[in-house]
């Protein structure tokens, strides 16, 4: 009891008013984080108020992109976009889901397991620019040749090659996820359909499954959502054609990458304004599709 | 004896290298209510998990020894099998959220994808209910999901569910553990009407329930089955030492 007669509990303002300081800038911090969001939307909008203004729903539906002509429909895009994420959806999610049953259910631990999930987690972290550099050097010409032995245009390039590349780049989005929601299924759960002589096939299928499908499909709109988006690899690999792609071995363009090739060369006003306005629909659509993603996945965990 | 419906030979369980039951030799009888206890850790619920070979799904956990239902080792038929032959209920109640009450009634058909015209269906999902003295509580609520039941409803909900596939054998692992007072005695007064058609075999740490409840008693401690015995005769006159400590509290 002696050590507190020597010590005096001695706290002045300043520290008081430090913290003060220190709460407000994290604040401060926290709010242009915001801004930005909100200016980084209204930029958006502005610049493509001229296109908007001038071409209206035409926009979306106009067949033909010839900006020497000052025509700009995009509906070659917004097809080559739905086209290339949805058929990269319908070729990764067989894996994705295999992986997250595997590693959530089958093999939840041990070397292989753990390899496994980190080699996934590896391809989210790969850089798309090698992504483009490999489906260039090693898918192009694989899948020419099968256009070869086809009998149709042996482009090598376009809308298939796209989509095997995005379907490896997305992998790891419903893998993980699903891999997440499928251990979170209740061990009771699982016992009761075993004391019932289920096989961990039925298990799976009557119970993992059921369980976890809200999970499963928050996972799969992550993935079309960076699907959607993914420039760098598709502008490689797609052909950059603004044509309207007639099978999914034509060349084509997405939203994306009509972007990134044009917008050091759009010299007019409309043109740049068009180009703007492809990117806030691309935004808003992603946003949207994230947002959903996160609700499901929020409403599951709770 | 004649009306043996299981034996255990010298069984053994492991968690990896832990052996938590030690050759333990039982002869169940037909048609009885048998209480499992003893002191927490004491292996009780693993001997039961044994019996069915729920034991085996945790990783690294083994047995030894024979399981004898009707005189053939349950491991050596499929554990699918087997789990027909022998229905369990678990502490927690646990029917299937996604299901209602009449679909987690013949969940385990559907589980094994078995395919069962409607009517059949319907006879064994009400037999089922009125034999686990549900039916008269849900019968106007059949199609609601079964998690809006009570604890105790639940429970015997699961129940119906395990009796639904027609085993000879009941498993239960501290039923009513997770149970209030009048949920545990309805589940209670049920087990004296199940034991007409089914052998009952009930793991609890609650003394008063398996004098109530049971027509023998085995006591297990540190994973040996110290006595086995009538449960009037255990809880008025115990043979072994560590069996009277334990029945007037000395350790729990």
């Amino acid at each position: 009891m002696e050590v507190w007669k020597n010590i005096k509990i001695k706290r002045s303002f300043r520290q008081i008013r430090m913290e003060k300081i220190f709460r407000s800038s994290l604040v401060l911090i926290a709010l242009s984080i915001l801004v930005m969001v909100f200016a980084f939307m209204l930029t958006l909008i502005i610049q493509s108020l001229p296109s908007i203004k001038a071409l209206g729903f035409g926009f979306l539906y106009g067949k033909t992109w010839d900006p020497v002509a000052n025509i700009y429909g995009t509906y070659p895009f917004l097809l080559g976009t739905l086209l290339t994420s949805f058929l990269a959806l319908l070729i990764s999610i067989p894996f994705s889901f295999s992986i997250a049953i595997f590693l959530g259910e089958y093999y939840p631990r041990g070397w292989f397991s753990e390899f496994l999930k980190n080699a996934i987690e590896l391809i989210a972290a790969v850089p798309s620019v090698i992504y483009g550099f490999w489906g260039l050097f090693v898918l192009v010409p694989i899948v020419r040749s099968i256009e070869l032995k086809m009998g149709i245009t042996p482009y090598g390039i376009g809308i298939f090659t796209s989509s095997l590349i995005l379907a490896i780049m997305i992998i790891p989005y419903a893998a993980s996820l699903g891999r997440e929601m499928i251990r979170m299924v209740p061990a009771e759960l699982k016992e009761a359909a075993y004391s019932l002589g289920a096989t961990r096939w039925e298990v799976i299928r009557m119970v993992i499954i059921p369980y976890s499908k809200s999970g499963l499909f928050a996972g799969v709109l992550l993935s079309l959502g960076r699907a959607l988006g993914e420039t760098m690899a598709v502008t490689m690999v797609i052909g950059n054609t603004s044509i309207i792609p007639k099978s999914i071995f034509d060349p084509g363009n997405t939203m994306a990458s009509v972007i990134a090739n044009e917008f050091t060369e759009a010299a007019s006003t409309l043109y740049l304004s068009s180009l703007i306005e492809l990117g806030l629909i691309l935004f808003l659509v992603t946003v949207v599709i994230n947002i959903i993603g996160k609700k499901v996945i929020s409403r599951f965990t709770q | 004896m004649e009306n043996t419906i299981l034996k255990a030979v010298d069984f053994d369980a492991f968690f990896g290298d832990n052996q938590v039951v030690k050759k333990v030799n039982i002869d169940i009888p037909k048609n009885n209510v048998i209480a499992v206890m003893g002191p927490s850790g004491c292996g009780k619920t693993t001997f039961l998990r044994g019996i069915n070979r729920m034991h085996e799904l945790i990783e690294g956990a083994t047995t030894k020894g024979k399981m004898l239902l009707n005189g053939e080792n349950v491991y050596d038929l499929h554990p699918i099998f087997v789990r027909h032959k022998i229905g369990m209920v678990f502490q927690r109640p646990n029917p299937f959220p996604n299901l209602s009450i009449y679909d987690n009634v013949i969940a385990g058909y559907k589980l094994n994808g078995m395919k069962i015209a409607k009517p059949d269906r319907d006879v064994i999902v009400e037999q089922s209910l009125q034999k686990a003295a549900l039916w008269n509580e849900v019968k106007d609520s059949l199609h609601k999901k079964g998690t809006f039941l009570s604890g105790g409803q639940q429970q015997r909900l699961c129940i119906a569910r395990a009796i639904a596939m027609e085993p000879e054998i009941l498993l239960l692992d501290e039923p009513t553990s997770a149970l209030d007072p009048i949920s545990t005695s309805s589940v209670e007064v049920l087990l004296h009407e199940l034991k007409k058609n089914y052998t009952i075999i009930i793991v609890t740490h609650n003394m008063q329930q398996a004098g109530r409840v049971s027509d023998k008693t085995a006591f297990f401690y540190m994973g040996e089955l110290i006595e086995f015995d009538k449960t009037k005769n255990m809880f008025t006159n115990p043979k072994d030492e560590r069996t009277q400590n334990y029945i007037t509290g000395r350790f729990s």
